[in-house]
């Protein structure tokens, strides 16, 4: 493989429109205590044969906004609106049996837990078979061997002899293995992978980011990858959408994003991430607080109660999304990182001693850094 | 089969804690026995944090569990202050353990649901006083206010109402109760999202000035190991391939293992060519029939036929640097550069 996106090496299709188009999308759910705005308002285009990553805290809405393009959160407390073309075609408003006409065959999901979507009972060559079975509507002969050629894909070693084994006789990364097996099974178009690799070691999550990537390539799928970290997104996507309580707050292509982001709160994803190549007990850059309430959340800005950079404004008006100068980017900030705005209200939050500034300078106290955002 | 060598031990005088030769086996249906760990040694001095790194199933939390004789080893030895811990009778044990405690991985499921946080907290001294309600309360309080949580929000509240980087900074007070010799941290940010790991390593940090911790600190991330550590060891397969001061391991990884961790970290950075890093090759053996000679062979870009047949020895390659590798990466360039 090279190190070039996927992007570069494939040559688009002259004409093609994007695969994806999602207009502002809003998930919400009805609780007790309130509606939960999980996805508030979501937009993205998604070309072919690109790979987009979604990054953002817990609870950021990232796994729920992919459920909703699926549409496999149909519950009965869920309020769903905008628009979700696949293909130029409104998926929203379709039934679930409707879907199953997209499900596997269209576009296909990899979980962070394998077991989710691993029957425990069923040994992993039937459970393969059944599912090739079902869309393809093969003999149960040629499923086998489709099934074990899908096996042989996804680089699991002797897979005649896996066949007959049961999931948990499987370490945590062959049972990622086929699970991805399974979402190739059909042939996707999209790939939705969350959080592949967030219950898996580092080395097991480097061999299963290169298979994922690779599978792209080779078939040219469309893929988004959801994680909380940015670093394994780093070298892996096209573009990346950053999200805070249900909200895309700063979208770029991924060398775009890391060289110039302006978006406060990429900025502290940031420089929250541990590195290796920085000496030991080298004082890490914290985020204050957690993430808001989604069913109460702040005025003005969301992210306002963490962010070292907030102003007054920012307290009252919520920042829309907008284009900046380099194609493709845009994000969500009154007072963006690296203008001269940004770092006039950064210094000036530095002199007030404003505890989310002191902690994102690792001037804080770690026990101070829950005062802010929120209560307890 | 030798253990892994102690080249790497410092004298007693200088160091809290002393594992030696330690094995962990567990019999396993039909005659057969997973070797979870086998021989490994180091020790800790006071003040000090030991990262452990490996993959999953490499036997770090059963080194931790060991330290705290659960369950109790196969055999080697453990001395705490000098004292043998192997050597101790149960009674005496369950005393000593307060001196010793552990922190886990899943923060929420770690912490008693039935029971109010203020109580959580306070149960070791239940056990081990003062039994003062007033007092322990003093002791509790003082101990969440030290981790970030307001103790009287917190006093009448259960653990599943709080996030998992809060559960987390609960456990951690639980543990500092007791004002305990050693802690064992078993992967104690392995299910937060990097900015609650932040908070949580930043104020592990400032417990550790604050008391003069000393820390075993678990985790299969080298970066976060790293970062908290003062040295780190680390570990494939029940055995201990390489340690060293925690900055020289990552300028200089002297095993092939080590230098497969380090490259599969991920980068924040897009410019990093993530492909150049070679990929681990293949599974980690099973325990239950380790390979001969050096364990991680199989797997090893490096090997041959003396690895298949001479267990590699712990040895000195520079101050404080330890390898257990018959061809270690420094020495391996120090002859490409007389080749020349
Ligand atoms: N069925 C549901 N009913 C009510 N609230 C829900 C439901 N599913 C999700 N939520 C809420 O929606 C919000 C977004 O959840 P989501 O799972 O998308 O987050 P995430 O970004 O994927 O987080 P993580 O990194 O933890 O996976 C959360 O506040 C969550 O509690
Ligand atoms: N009680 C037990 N019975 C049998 N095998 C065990 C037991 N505890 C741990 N093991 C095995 O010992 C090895 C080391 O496990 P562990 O210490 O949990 O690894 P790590 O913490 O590094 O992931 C693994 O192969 C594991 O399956
Ligand atoms: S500077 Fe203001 S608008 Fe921008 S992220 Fe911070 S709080 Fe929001
Ligand atoms: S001893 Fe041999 S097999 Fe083991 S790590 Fe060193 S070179 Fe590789
Ligand atoms: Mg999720
Ligand atoms: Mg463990």
């Amino acid at each position: 493989m090279s190190d070039a996106p996927s992007s570069q090496r494939i040559t688009k299709r002259p004409g093609d429109d994007p695969l994806l188009v999602v207009e502002n999308l809003k998930t919400h759910f009805h609780i007790d205590a309130g509606v939960v705005r999980a996805v508030d308002g979501v937009s993205f285009k998604l070309d072919r044969g690109k790979t987009l990553g979604i990054v953002g805290e817990s609870g950021s809405g990232k796994t729920v906004l992919s459920r909703s393009v699926m549409r496999l959160n149909i519950a009965e407390n869920v309020e769903t609106a905008g628009s979700v073309k696949y293909d130029g075609v409104e998926l929203l408003g379709k039934s679930n049996k409707e879907m199953r006409d997209y499900w596997g065959v269209e576009m296909a999901m990899v979980f962070q837990d394998p077991m989710t979507s691993l029957n425990p009972v069923v040994k992993v060559g039937r459970q393969l078979t059944e599912h090739v079975r079902y869309h393809l509507n093969t003999s149960k002969k040629e499923a086998r061997l489709a099934a074990i050629e899908l096996l042989r894909s996804v680089k699991i070693p002797e897979p005649e002899s896996r066949f007959d084994v049961y999931p948990h006789e499987m370490s945590g990364g062959m049972r990622q293995r086929v699970c991805i097996a399974s979402a190739l099974a059909c042939g996707p178009k999209m790939l939705f992978a969350d959080e592949p690799t967030t219950a898996l070691d580092v080395t097991v999550q480097h061999q299963i980011l290169n298979l994922l990537q690779q599978a792209q390539q080779d078939r040219f799928m469309t893929m988004i990858m959801v994680t909380h970290d940015l670093g394994v997104v780093a070298g892996r996507t096209d573009d990346i959408a950053v999200m805070y309580a249900g909200k895309i707050v700063e979208k770029a292509p991924t060398r775009t994003l890391f060289a110039q982001m302006k978006h406060p709160y990429t900025q502290a994803l940031l420089q929250s991430i541990p590195r290796a190549s920085n000496p030991k007990h080298t004082r890490l850059s914290a985020i204050s607080g957690r993430p808001p309430d989604l069913i109460n959340p702040p005025s003005g800005c969301k992210f306002s109660p963490r962010c070292p950079y907030a102003q007054d404004k920012c307290y009252e008006v919520e920042p829309e999304l907008k284009a900046d100068t380099t194609p493709g980017h845009e994000f969500a900030c009154h007072f963006p990182v690296g203008t001269p705005e940004g770092d006039a209200a950064f210094e000036a939050n530095m002199a007030a001693g404003k505890p989310q500034t002191l902690a994102a300078a690792g001037k804080l106290a770690a026990t101070e850094d829950l005062v802010t955002g929120g209560a307890v | 089969m030798a253990g892994s060598g102690k080249a790497h031990l410092r004298p007693e005088s200088e160091t809290i804690l002393r594992v030696e030769d330690l094995h962990v086996e567990f019999p396993v249906g039909g005659g057969r026995t997973v070797y979870a760990v086998s021989g490994i040694s180091f020790d800790i001095a006071k003040g000090e944090t030991l990262g452990l790194v490996g993959e999953s199933g490499c036997g770090k939390s059963t080194t931790g569990r060991a330290i705290l004789q659960l369950p109790r080893p196969t055999r080697g030895s453990v001395k705490l202050g000098g004292e043998d811990l192997m050597a101790m009778d149960g009674e005496k044990m369950r005393q000593k353990r307060t001196d010793l405690q552990m922190i886990f991985q899943d923060p929420i499921s770690s912490l008693n649901p039935r029971r109010m946080v203020g109580e959580v907290v306070a149960e070791p001294l239940e056990v081990w006083g003062p039994h003062d309600a007033d007092e322990q309360w003093k002791i509790v309080s003082n101990m969440l206010d030290n981790v970030g949580i307001d103790p009287d929000v917190a006093r009448y509240k259960r653990a599943h109402e709080f996030s998992g980087g809060q559960c987390q900074r609960i456990s951690i007070a639980r543990a500092l109760v007791m004002e305990p010799e050693l802690i064992i941290c078993d992967e104690p940010v392995s299910a937060l999202d990097v900015s609650v790991q932040a908070q949580i390593l930043n104020m592990l940090e400032d417990l550790k000035a604050q008391y003069g911790l000393t820390l075993v600190f678990i985790a299969h991330d080298l970066a976060v190991v790293k970062n908290i550590s003062d040295r780190v060891a680390v570990m494939y397969l029940g055995k201990m391939c390489e340690l060293s001061e925690s900055d020289e391991l990552y300028e200089r990884p002297a095993h092939p293992y080590t230098s497969l961790l380090l490259g599969s970290t991920p980068i924040p950075d897009p410019l990093v060519n993530i492909h150049d890093v070679p990929e681990a090759e293949g599974e980690l053996p099973s325990p239950i029939s380790p390979p001969s000679g050096c364990r991680f062979r199989t797997r090893c870009p490096y090997a041959d036929e003396i690895c298949e047949r001479v267990e590699p020895q712990m040895r000195k390659i520079s101050d404080d640097h330890y390898v257990a590798c018959h061809h270690p990466l420094v020495e391996a360039e120090e002859v490409a550069v007389s080749f020349d």
